[in-house]
C-alpha cells in the first residue's frame, strides 16, 4: 500500500476506484450531468462515467458553476465519490465543502502519474492522506 | 482560523441560523486554503442560475429564505449574475414550464434573502465597478478577473454558495487574491501583435489562459501597442478565466497595480511569446463546419457599445438563421430607446436580457431548436459549449452577421 499526503483536504473518509487522467475539470464545461458522463469531446475521459469514482485529475478549470453543480449531482446520486487533484481553484473547494464531496489537493509529484487508473483508493481527509490500496 | 468576537457569536447562532450556516461554510473553505482570518467585503455577486442550482440548490435557497424576517437578509449590497432565462423569450428558446418554475422559485428565494436582482455578468460596466484595493466577493469568473485586473479590486472566484455566504456575513476568508503576495506576476507573456477585434482579444485571452494553466498563475502581458477599451478587456479576461481558470492579469501601463513592470514583478519571470499565428490556430481549431444553425452573441453579456455596433451591421439585412444577442437588464432599455433592438430584430434577430446563453439550459435548447453548429465572436462561449453538444465556431462579429444572412461561415 502506498501513502501520499496532500497539502489541502476537506470532507469525510471514503474508498473507491480511481478514474485518472492528466486533464482539467469543470462540472459545467466537461460533464453531461444528467447521464453522469464526461461529455466534452476533447476531454481525455470523454464518454466515461464518473459516478461513484474517485476522480484523479490535474486541475480545476473554467467557471463558478461547479460549486452548485456538485451539490446538485450529489443530491441526485450522480456525483463522483471524491476528488483528488494536483491543484484546485476556490470553486472546487467551495463546491466540495457545500456538496459534501471529499477533496484532496496538492501533492509532492504529479498525482495523475502516481495513481494508476482503476486502482482502489482510500481517502482520509482529516489526515490529508491518500492510500493506494490495490493497483 | 482566528475568529473575532462577532464571528464567534455568529457561529454560536446568536444572529440566527442563516448567518451561522454561511459562516460555517466559509470556515471550511478558509481552513482548506490555510486562511488566517476573515476580511470584510463591501459587495457580493452571486451566480445562481437554476440550471446550476438544480432542484437541490433551489430547495437549499428556499430553506434559507424560510428563516424569520429580519434574520435572513444579506448585510452588504449583493447582486446577481445572469438568470437561466429571459421570461419574455422563453417560448422562443424552447424552455419548458419546469425550467421556468425552478427559475421562479430561485428568484423568489433570492429576493427574500435581500439580493438585488441585477442579473448581469457585466456589473463592472453597468452597476458599480469595484475600486482599487476594494475587497469584494464576486462570482462569475469574467467579473472576477476584470475586477481584479482592470479595477485593482481583491476577489477570489466565489461560487454561488460562497458569494451568498459573503453577502450574509459581510466577510470572506482571507486567502488567494486577497493577499498582496498572491497578486504578483508569475509568468511574463510577450505579445508581438495587437488584436483588432473582440474575437481576437478573446482568442488572445484564451491562448494566455491555456499557457497560465491554473488559478494561481498571474500572467504579466506585455507588447500591446495601445490601451485596450473596456469591451476588449472584457473578452480578453473572460476567455483567459475560462480557458485557464485565471483570476488576475497585469498589463504594465494599463492595469492599476502595474504602472511599471517592477510593481508586480520585482524578480525575473519565466517568459513565453504569443504571436498572431497562435490565436489564428486557436480560432481554426474550432472551425469544423461551414454551415451554421445559429449565431449567438453572449458570454459576457453585450455592452451598449457592442449592441450599437451590432445594430449598425444588422441594419437593412435579412437573416436566414436565428441570431441571438444577449445583454443585461441595465443595457436593454437603452438599446430599446436608441433603436438598436429594433434594427437587430427587424433583420430577424432576437435581443435577450438578463440571461446568458450557456447558463440557460444550453443543452436542452440545442435539442428543442435543432441547433448544433453555432457561430459567435465570444472565445469564452466556444470554450464552454463543446461539452453541451454544440459545434461552436469563433469568428468576428461581422463574419457572424454575414453567417446569419447566408447560413454559412466563410
Amino acid at each position: 500500500m502506498t501513502e501520499l499526503f496532500a497539502r489541502h483536504a476537506i470532507g469525510s473518509p471514503v474508498s473507491g476506484a480511481a478514474l485518472v487522467a492528466r486533464d482539467g475539470f469543470s462540472a459545467r464545461y466537461d460533464l453531461d450531468r444528467a447521464r453522469g458522463t464526461f461529455s466534452r469531446p476533447a476531454h481525455q475521459l470523454a464518454g466515461q462515467s464518473y459516478v461513484g469514482r474517485v476522480l484523479v485529475l490535474d486541475t480545476a478549470k473554467g467557471g463558478v458553476a461547479s460549486a452548485w453543480m456538485l451539490h446538485d449531482m450529489a443530491a441526485r446520486g450522480v456525483a463522483p465519490l471524491a476528488l483528488v487533484f494536483n491543484s484546485v481553484n476556490p470553486i472546487l473547494a467551495q463546491g466540495a465543502a457545500f456538496g459534501g464531496i471529499p477533496l484532496l489537493a496538492g501533492f509532492d509529484g504529479d498525482i495523475t502519474a502516481l495513481v494508476p487508473n482503476g486502482s482502489r483508493l482510500a481517502l482520509d481527509p482529516s489526515r490529508r492522506l491518500l492510500m493506494i490500496v490495490e493497483t | 482560523m482566528r475568529l473575532s468576537e462577532e464571528e464567534r457569536d455568529i457561529l454560536a447562532g446568536k444572529l440566527g441560523p442563516v448567518p451561522r450556516l454561511a459562516l460555517e461554510h466559509q470556515v471550511k473553505v478558509g481552513e482548506f486554503f490555510g486562511a488566517e482570518d476573515f476580511v470584510a467585503v463591501t459587495q457580493a455577486h452571486v451566480m445562481a442560475d437554476s440550471e446550476s442550482l438544480g432542484e437541490a440548490g433551489v430547495r437549499w435557497l428556499e430553506g434559507l429564505a424560510a428563516a424569520k424576517e429580519g434574520r435572513r437578509r444579506v448585510r452588504i449590497p449583493t447582486i446577481t449574475d445572469p438568470r437561466g432565462t429571459d421570461f419574455a423569450k422563453a417560448a422562443f428558446l424552447g424552455q419548458t414550464r419546469a425550467m421556468l418554475s425552478l427559475e421562479e422559485r430561485a428568484i423568489a428565494a433570492l429576493v427574500k434573502l435581500g439580493l438585488m436582482m441585477t442579473d448581469t455578468c457585466i456589473n463592472y460596466q453597468t452597476v458599480q465597478p469595484a475600486t482599487l484595493g476594494e475587497h469584494v466577493a464576486f462570482g462569475d469568473t469574467g467579473v472576477v478577473i476584470y475586477s481584479n485586473s482592470v479595477c485593482g479590486a481583491r476577489s477570489n472566484f466565489e461560487g454561488g454558495p460562497s458569494a451568498l455566504a459573503a453577502g450574509l456575513t459581510g466577510r470572506t476568508p482571507r486567502y488567494g487574491f486577497h493577499l498582496e503576495a498572491q497578486r504578483r506576476a508569475t509568468l511574463a507573456v510577450r505579445v508581438d501583435f495587437t488584436p483588432r477585434s473582440l474575437n481576437e482579444w478573446g482568442a488572445l485571452g484564451g491562448v494566455i489562459g491555456r499557457l497560465a494553466g491554473n488559478y494561481w498563475a498571474v500572467p504579466l502581458v506585455e507588447g500591446l501597442e495601445a490601451s485596450p477599451g473596456s469591451d476588449a478587456l472584457k473578452h480578453f479576461g473572460a476567455a483567459m478565466a475560462s480557458f485557464g481558470s485565471s483570476a488576475l492579469f497585469h498589463m504594465p501601463g494599463v492595469t492599476p497595480e502595474a504602472r511599471r513592470r517592477g510593481d508586480v514583478a520585482p524578480d525575473p519571470l519565466p517568459q513565453v511569446g504569443v504571436t498572431r499565428a497562435d490565436i489564428e490556430s486557436l480560432e481554426k481549431s474550432y472551425r469544423k463546419e461551414e454551415g451554421v444553425d445559429v449565431v449567438v452573441f453572449s458570454a459576457p453579456q453585450l455592452s451598449l457599445v457592442e449592441l450599437a455596433g451590432l445594430a449598425a451591421q444588422c441594419d437593412g439585412r435579412r437573416f436566414a438563421i436565428p441570431l441571438l444577442a444577449v445583454t443585461s437588464p441595465q443595457v436593454k432599455p437603452d438599446a430599446d430607446r436608441m433603436g438598436y433592438t429594433t434594427k437587430i430584430e427587424a433583420a430577424g434577430g432576437t435581443v435577450l436580457s438578463g440571461m446568458c446563453f450557456y447558463q440557460s439550459y444550453a443543452r436542452e435548447i440545442a435539442q428543442a431548436k435543432g441547433w448544433k453548429r453555432l457561430a459567435t465572436n465570444s472565445a469564452k462561449l466556444v470554450n464552454v459549449l463543446g461539452g453541451y453538444g454544440y459545434v461552436p465556431m469563433l469568428a468576428s462579429m461581422e463574419q457572424c452577421v454575414d453567417a446569419a444572412c447566408s447560413g454559412r461561415l466563410e
